[in-house]
C-alpha cells in the first residue's frame, strides 16, 4: 500500500481570485462555516416566528386570529423540524465543525474542501425545498415533526398533497448535505491533525463534534431508509407503512403496512439526533467553561469516556419515545433500563462541568454567563427526562405539556444557551471584533430568566395533564381557568424572549464594524485556534508552516508558569512567556459585570 | 496502539511531541479511503435498516412471497465478473504496470452497465407476471432494494467514468491508482451487498 | 456575581413554584396508586439533586469569582471523586428505576378478572363496544366499515351479535372491577388518555393495543385524544362515565346490541310523507326552504344527519336557551312519537329531489375557499357533500343563511354545548377559530359555488 505522507504534506488549496470565489463558492472551511451558520440561523428564525404564533393562539385563542387549526399543526410540524435538523443539527456540526476542526487540529482546511463546499450548497437546497413548501398546494405537512403515517399521507392532514413530499424530499437531500459533510469532520479529525496532537490532545469541542458526526452519520441512515420508504407509500402506492385505513368514509387503497415499523425506524435516528445536538454542545461548553475559569477542565478522561459511552447508548435507547405507542410493551423494561443507565454518563459530564468552577478564578464575562446558565437549564432539563425514561412514569405524562417542557429545556434551550456561549466566545477570531459585552449580558439575561418563565410551569401544566398538540384546549374538566391564565403568563413570556433574540443580531452586527479590534487571543485560551498567525485566520490558517503540539489543550494555572495558561503549541522546554500586547491577565473584558 | 490504551492516555502528564510527523492514532493510508470505507459503513447501516424492515414487514399477516425472475443469477453472474475485472485491474496498477488496464478497468464498468440492464430487464420480467411495485408487499420490497442498490452502482460508475476518462487520455498510473483501487473496493461491497440482497430476496 | 446570587434565587424560586402551584396530578379516578408514587419518588430523587447541585454551582460561582491575586487549582482529574460519583448516581437511579420496572410489570399483566371492551377511535370521534352477555367480543375488521355498520364488525362472528354498541363518544363502567381497554383504530393513530385513569395508549390501525386499569371513583371524566390525528386532534373528545354496579348494568341495557343495529328497519319515505305537511309549512312543499319563515332547506341533507337533529330537538339537546328558531322545533319534533317515525321522516327527506338553494350571502369566494379547504374539508369534504364517517353534515347548495347563523350559534355557545351534543361541540371549537362574521360570510360565499 503506497505510503501517503499526511501531517507534512502541503495540502493543495484553492485559492479564490474574485469576490465571487473568494465569499460565495468558497472551498475555505471558514467561509463555509459562516455560510452554514448563517443559512442555519435565517432558518432558525422562521421557526421561532413559527412558535411565536402557536404560542399568540394558545396564550390568546379567542383574541388573536393568526392561524387557524390548519396553520397551526403546520406550525407545529416545521418548527420542530427547522429546530432540530435545519438549525442545530446544521450550525453544531456545518457551522461550529466547520470552523473549529481544521482550526482545532492544527489544519490548513478540511480534507476535501470541494465536497465540503458542495455540502453547503446541497444543505442549502434543502432548506430551499422545505421552504418552498410554504408556497405549494396546501402548504407545508401539518403532521407534526415525527411525520408519524398513516396521517401524514391521508385528508385530515394539512400538507398531505405536496408539503409531505417537500418535506420527506427535503429530508433526503440535507442527509445527502450531512453525510458529505460528515465524512469530511471525520476523516479530517482522524487524518489531519497537525505533529503531536494525539486524539487525547484535542480539546473537548473536536470530540464532541466528532462522535456527534459518527452518530449523524449512522442514524441519519434510518431517517434516509423511512423517507425513502413513505415517499414510496405516497407517491407509488406501496404499502410498508400504511395499513388498510379509511379517508374520510373512503377505504384507501393501501393494506398491511405497519405505523409501527415507521416509529422504530423514525426514533432508531430520532433519539440519536438528540446526542447530535447535545454532544457538540457538550464539547463547546466544556470548552468555555474552562478557558474562563482560568483551570483545566476537571476529568478529561472521563468527559471524553462519557462522550463515547453516550454516544454508544443512544442506539439503544429509541423506543422509549414510543412506550405508549401500542408497540409489545415488554419492549419498556429493556429501554427504560437502557434510558436509565445513560443518566449515569450525563450526570458525570455535569458534575465535571461543575467541578471545573470549583477552585476556579471564574471570569463572568457573556459566552461565560451562557455556559454557566446552560448548566443550569441542563440539569433541569435532564432531570426530567428520568421522569418520561422512566416506563410507568411516561404513562401519565407522554403527549402533555411536560413533554414539551422537558425536551425545550434540554434541546431547545440548553443547546441554544451553548450557541450563544460559544458564539460570543469565538466571535473575536470569527471577525476580528470584540462583540458588545454589556448588550451580550442583556441577552443572557433576557433569555435565560425569559426561558425558564416559560418553560417551568408548562411543566406543571404537564402533570396537571394539559394534552400537547392541541389548537385550543376547548373546555375540559379538569383544566381550571388558572391554567389557561398561566398559558397566557408563557406566551407574554415567550414573546419577551423572542423579542430579546433581536438584541444578539444588533450586537452581532453592529460589532461587525464597531467593535472593539480583537486581539488574536482575547480570552488567553491555550487552544490551537487562538494561536493562528492572522485573526481572523487567512485561507490556509497558518502562515508557512504548520503548528507542532507539545501538549493538551487546558494547560491553565499551571504552577510555576508565568501566566495562567500555556497554548498548545509552547514547546516544554520554552518558558512561557508573557505578551503584554496580545494579553494580560489582570485585564478583564467584563469588568462591565451587571 | 490499542483504542483503550489511547483513551486511557493522562495526556496532561505528557508534554512535547508525541509521534511523528504523522499524528497518533491517524490511519495509514489515504484520507479518500477512510472516507470511502465510512461511506461503506454508512451504506451498510442503509442496507441494512432496509433488510430489517424487510423482515419486520415479513411477519405481518399480508405477506406473500413472489417469483423472482431466474434472470437474477444471470445478472449475478454479470456483477461477479465486473468485480473480478476490477480486481484485476487494481491488480495491475498495484504492480505499477500499463499492461491490459484500460481493458481491465473499463471492462470491470461494461460489466456492471451490463447488470443494471439486466436488473431493468428483471424489472420488465416482473411487471409482465403482473407485479408492479404497489402489486404486494414482497414486490414492493424488491423493486426498491434492487433500485437502492443499482443507484449505489449507478454512482460508482460515475465515479469510474471520469477515471475511465482519466485513463484513456493517458494518465500516468500512479494519479489513477488510487481511483482504481477505491472503484475495486467499492465494486466489491456492491456484490457482496448485492448477494445478502439475492439471498434474502430469494429465500422469502 | 449577579449570577450566582440569581442560581440560588432560582432554585428557591422552584420551590416556592412549586409549593404555591394550584397545577398538580388530577384526583386519581383508578387504582394505580403504585404509578402515583414511582412518581413521587422520582419527584424527590431528582428534586433533591436539583437543589444540591444548583446551589453548588451557585457557591462556587460566588466563592470562585474572579478575584485580583487570585489564581485557579490545577487539577486535571480526581479519580475517586469520579469514582464516587459515579456510583451514587447509580444508586439514584436504581432507586427510581426499581419501582418503577415492578409497576410496569403490572401494567403489561392484564388480571385475569378484568372484563374487555374495546375503544374504537376514528377521525374525530370516539365509540365503544362491550361484549355481551358471551363475555367476548366479535372479531372486526376496517374493511368491513359501513355506515351500518362503523366498528367493521365481522357479520358471521357469532361472538359479535351480541356486541353491545354505543356510537356517542360517552361510555360507562362500573367502579371497582378490573376492565381492559382493546384498542383499535380506522384510520390514523389516536391515544386513548383519561387524566384521571394516569394511564393511556396509542390506537393503531392495523392491530389492536390495550391497557388495564381498575376505576376506583364514581364520576365524569373526559377523554382526550392525545396523538396528533390530523385538524380535528384537539376536538376529539369523549367522556368516560364511572357507575354504580348497579347504574352501569342499567345504561347498559338501553344500549343496542350489534345484531339489532343491523335489524334495524330503513326509514320508511312513504310513512314520513305522511307527517311532512307540518314541516312544509315551515320547510317548503319539497323541502327547499323558506327563509321569512327561517324555515332552512332540508332537501338533500343525509338521513343519519336528520335524524339526529330532530332527536336533539325533542331530547332538548338543541333549541335550548338564546336559540329562539330551535325552540320552535321542540314541539315539531315530539311529534314523531317514535323512533321509528324519526327514521321515516328523516328517510323521507333523503329522497326530497335536491335543487341547490338559492345564495343570499355574498362574500370575499377567494378566502372562503382558502378557509374552507384548509380547516372545513377534512370533515365536509371538498366537494362539501359531507360524509356520515365524520358526522359532517351537507353543506354544499343547503340554505346559507342557515350556515351562518348556525355558525354564529356554536360561535356564541347557544349551540354545541350541550352535554350529549356530542359532534356539536367540535363545531363551537371550528367556529371559534374563525374571526367572525366576514368570514362566514366568505366561507358561506365559497359553499355557494360548490353544487
Amino acid at each position: 500500500m503506497a505510503y501517503v505522507p499526511l501531517a507534512d504534506q502541503e495540502q493543495e488549496l484553492h485559492h479564490p481570485h474574485s469576490w465571487v470565489t473568494k465569499y460565495v463558492w468558497s472551498q475555505d472551511h471558514k467561509v463555509i462555516a459562516v455560510q452554514y451558520g448563517g443559512t442555519a440561523i435565517a432558518v432558525g428564525v422562521v421557526a421561532l416566528v413559527l412558535s411565536l404564533l402557536m404560542r399568540l393562539q394558545l396564550g390568546f385563542p379567542e383574541t388573536f386570529d393568526l392561524i387557524d387549526p390548519s396553520s397551526y399543526y403546520q406550525s407545529v410540524t416545521m418548527h420542530g423540524m427547522i429546530m432540530v435538523v435545519y438549525l442545530l443539527t446544521a450550525l453544531f456540526l456545518g457551522g461550529f465543525g466547520n470552523y473549529l476542526i481544521p482550526l482545532m487540529c492544527g489544519a490548513r482546511d478540511m480534507v476535501f474542501p470541494f465536497l465540503n463546499m458542495l455540502s453547503y450548497w446541497v444543505y442549502l437546497l434543502s432548506v430551499l425545498i422545505l421552504m418552498a413548501s410554504f408556497f405549494v398546494g396546501e402548504g407545508p405537512t401539518g403532521a407534526g415533526w415525527t411525520l408519524y403515517p398513516p396521517q401524514t399521507n391521508m385528508a385530515g392532514t394539512p400538507g398531505h398533497d405536496s408539503g409531505i413530499v417537500l418535506m420527506l424530499l427535503s429530508l433526503a437531500v440535507f442527509i445527502v448535505a450531512f453525510t458529505m459533510g460528515g465524512l469530511n469532520y471525520v476523516v479530517t479529525v482522524l487524518q489531519n491533525r497537525c505533529r503531536g496532537l494525539t486524539m487525547m490532545r484535542l480539546p473537548l469541542s473536536v470530540w464532541g463534534i466528532f462522535v456527534a458526526t459518527c452518530l449523524g452519520l449512522f442514524a441519519f441512515p434510518a431517517l434516509l431508509v423511512s423517507a425513502i420508504m413513505m415517499l414510496f407509500d405516497t407517491l407509488l402506492g406501496t404499502s410498508f407503512f400504511m395499513p388498510a385505513v379509511i379517508e374520510s368514509g373512503t377505504p384507501l387503497d393501501h393494506n398491511g403496512g405497519s405505523p409501527i415499523l415507521f416509529q422504530h425506524l423514525f426514533w432508531f435516528f430520532g433519539h440519536p439526533e438528540v446526542y447530535i445536538v447535545a454532544l457538540p454542545a457538550f464539547g463547546l461548553v466544556s470548552d468555555v467553561l474552562s478557558t474562563h475559569a482560568r483551570k483545566n477542565i476537571f476529568g478529561y478522561r472521563m468527559m471524553v469516556w462519557a462522550i463515547i459511552a453516550i454516544g454508544g447508548l443512544s442506539f439503544i435507547v429509541w423506543a422509549h419515545h414510543m412506550y405508549v405507542s401500542g408497540m409489545h410493551p415488554y419492549f419498556g423494561f429493556f429501554f427504560a433500563t437502557t434510558t436509565l443507565i445513560i443518566a449515569v454518563p450525563t450526570a458525570l459530564k455535569v458534575y465535571n462541568w461543575v467541578l471545573t468552577l470549583w477552585e476556579g478564578d471564574i471570569r463572568l464575562n457573556a459566552p461565560m454567563y451562557f455556559a454557566i446558565g446552560f448548566i443550569f437549564t441542563f440539569i433541569h432539563g435532564g432531570l426530567t427526562g428520568l421522569f418520561l425514561g422512566n416506563v410507568v412514569i411516561d404513562l401519565p405524562l407522554s403527549d402533555t405539556y411536560f413533554v414539551v417542557a422537558h425536551f425545550h429545556m434540554v434541546m431547545g434551550v440548553s443547546p441554544v444557551l451553548v450557541l450563544f456561549a460559544a458564539l460570543y466566545h469565538w466571535y473575536p477570531k470569527i471577525t476580528g471584533r470584540m462583540f458588545h459585552e454589556g448588550m451580550a449580558k442583556v441577552h443572557f439575561w433576557c433569555t435565560f430568566l425569559g426561558t425558564y418563565a416559560i418553560y417551568l410551569p408548562m411543566h406543571y401544566l404537564g402533570f396537571l395533564g394539559v394534552p400537547r398538540r392541541y389548537y385550543a384546549l376547548g373546555s375540559t374538566d379538569f383544566i381550571p381557568q388558572s391554567a389557561h391564565d398561566l398559558n397566557t403568563t408563557i406566551t407574554i413570556a415567550a414573546l419577551f424572549v423572542g423579542a430579546s433574540q433581536l438584541l444578539f443580531f444588533i450586537n452581532i452586527f453592529w460589532s461587525l464594524r464597531n467593535g472593539k479590534k480583537a486581539d488574536p487571543n482575547p480570552w488567553g485560551s491555550a487552544s490551537l485556534e487562538w494561536q493562528t498567525p492572522d485573526t481572523p485566520p487567512v485561507h490556509g490558517n497558518w502562515g508557512p508552516e504548520l503548528p507542532t503540539v507539545y501538549r493538551w489543550a487546558y494547560d491553565y494555572s499551571v504552577p510555576g508558569a508565568h501566566q495562567d495558561f500555556i497554548p498548545q503549541n509552547t514547546p516544554e522546554s520554552v518558558e512561557p512567556t508573557v505578551d503584554e500586547q496580545h494579553f494580560d491577565p489582570d485585564h478583564d473584558v467584563s469588568k462591565a459585570d451587571l | 496502539m490499542s483504542i483503550f490504551k489511547l483513551l486511557a492516555d493522562k495526556s496532561w502528564e505528557r508534554k512535547g511531541i508525541i509521534g511523528g510527523l504523522r499524528p497518533t492514532g491517524a490511519f495509514d493510508t489515504a484520507p479518500e479511503r477512510v472516507a470511502l470505507v465510512f461511506f461503506l459503513v454508512v451504506a451498510t447501516v442503509v442496507f441494512s435498516l432496509f433488510t430489517v424492515g424487510y423482515f419486520i414487514r415479513m411477519e405481518l399477516p399480508d405477506w406473500a412471497p413472489i417469483e423472482d425472475p431466474a434472470k437474477l443469477w444471470f445478472n449475478t453472474g454479470l456483477l461477479v465478473v465486473s468485480s473480478v475485472l476490477f480486481q484485476w485491474a487494481r491488480n495491475i496498477a498495484d504492480s505499477g504496470s500499463r499492461k491490459n488496464i484500460k481493458t481491465a478497468f473499463i471492462g470491470g464498468g461494461v460489466f456492471a452497465v451490463l447488470f443494471i440492464a439486466g436488473q431493468l430487464s428483471a424489472w420488465g420480467d416482473l411487471n409482465a407476471a403482473g407485479y408492479y411495485v404497489a402489486s404486494n408487499p414482497a414486490a414492493s420490497f424488491f423493486f426498491l432494494l434492487t433500485g437502492v442498490h443499482a443507484v449505489h452502482m449507478l454512482g460508482g460508475l460515475w465515479v469510474w467514468s471520469k477515471s475511465s476518462i482519466r485513463l484513456l487520455s493517458g494518465s500516468e498510473i500512479k494519479d489513477v491508482r488510487l481511483s482504481i483501487q477505491l472503484c475495486t473496493l467499492y465494486w466489491h461491497f456492491l456484490l457482496i451487498v448485492w448477494l445478502v440482497l439475492f439471498a434474502v430476496l430469494s429465500n422469502t | 456575581m449577579a449570577l450566582a446570587v440569581v442560581i440560588f434565587l432560582l432554585v428557591i424560586g422552584s420551590i416556592i413554584f412549586h409549593f404555591a402551584s394550584p397545577w398538580w396530578f388530577t384526583e386519581r379516578a383508578a387504582d394505580w396508586g403504585s404509578i402515583d408514587f414511582t412518581i413521587n419518588v422520582t419527584f424527590w430523587v431528582t428534586g433533591f439533586v436539583f437543589i444540591a447541585v444548583n446551589l453548588f454551582l451557585a457557591y462556587c460561582v460566588f466563592k470562585f469569582r474572579k478575584k485580583p491575586g487570585h489564581k485557579a487549582v490545577y487539577e486535571p482529574e480526581n479519580h475517586k471523586l469520579e469514582v464516587g460519583l459515579s456510583v451514587i448516581t447509580t444508586i439514584g437511579v436504581i432507586a427510581m428505576l426499581a419501582p418503577g420496572l415492578f409497576v410496569w410489570a403490572t401494567f403489561v399483566t392484564v388480571p385475569d378478572e378484568a372484563t374487555e371492551f374495546e375503544v374504537m377511535g376514528q377521525q374525530w370521534q370516539w365509540a365503544f363496544r362491550y361484549p355481551g352477555a358471551d363475555g367476548q367480543l366479535g372479531t372486526a375488521d376496517t374493511q368491513l366499515v359501513t355506515e351500518s355498520n362503523p366498528f367493521g364488525v365481522n357479520p358471521e362472528d357469532p361472538n359479535g351479535q351480541d356486541d353491545v354498541i354505543v356510537l356517542g363518544p360517552e361510555m360507562h363502567l362500573p367502579v371497582g372491577k378490573a376492565v381492559k381497554a382493546n384498542l383499535r383504530s380506522n384510520d390514523v393513530l389516536h391515544n386513548y388518555t383519561v387524566a384521571q385513569f394516569r394511564v393511556k395508549m396509542d390506537l393503531v390501525p392495523g392491530l389492536i393495543s390495550y391497557l388495564w386499569f381498575e376505576p376506583s371513583r364514581i364520576g365524569r371524566y373526559d377523554i382526550l385524544c392525545e396523538e396528533l390525528c390530523g385538524i380535528g386532534h384537539f376536538v376529539m373528545r369523549g367522556a368516560v362515565v364511572i357507575d354504580t354496579q348497579q347504574d352501569y348494568d342499567a345504561w347498559l341495557a338501553q344500549q343496542p346490541t350489534f345484531a339489532e343495529t343491523q335489524a334495524m328497519a330503513a326509514g320508511d319515505p312513504a310513512a314520513g310523507q305522511a307527517q311532512f305537511a307540518v314541516c312544509a309549512s315551515c320547510h317548503g312543499a319539497q323541502g327547499e326552504g323558506n327563509r321569512a319563515l327561517n324555515g332552512p332547506k332540508l332537501a338533500g341533507q343525509s338521513a343519519w344527519y336528520i335524524e339526529r337533529q330532530l332527536n336533539y330537538f325533542k331530547t332538548g339537546v338543541r333549541g335550548g336557551e338564546g336559540d329562539t328558531n330551535g325552540q320552535m322545533m321542540a314541539p315539531m319534533a315530539n311529534m314523531l312519537a317514535s323512533d321509528e317515525a324519526v327514521r321515516n321522516m328523516a328517510a323521507y327527506i333523503e329522497s326530497l329531489p335536491d335543487t341547490p338553494a338559492t345564495p343570499t350571502v355574498t362574500g370575499d369566494v377567494a378566502n372562503g375557499a382558502s378557509i374552507y379547504s384548509r380547516n372545513c374539508a377534512a370533515c365536509h369534504l371538498q366537494t362539501g357533500e359531507g360524509t356520515w364517517y365524520t358526522d359532517a353534515p351537507k353543506l354544499a347548495g343547503m340554505s346559507d343563511w342557515y350556515f351562518i347563523t348556525q355558525l354564529q350559534n356554536f360561535r356564541a355557545g347557544i349551540r354545541g354545548l350541550h352535554q350529549q351534543d356530542f359532534y356539536g361541540e367540535q363545531m363551537v371549537s371550528m367556529a371559534t377559530a374563525m374571526s367572525g362574521d366576514q368570514e362566514y360570510a366568505d366561507v358561506a360565499a365559497y359553499i355557494n359555488t360548490l353544487r
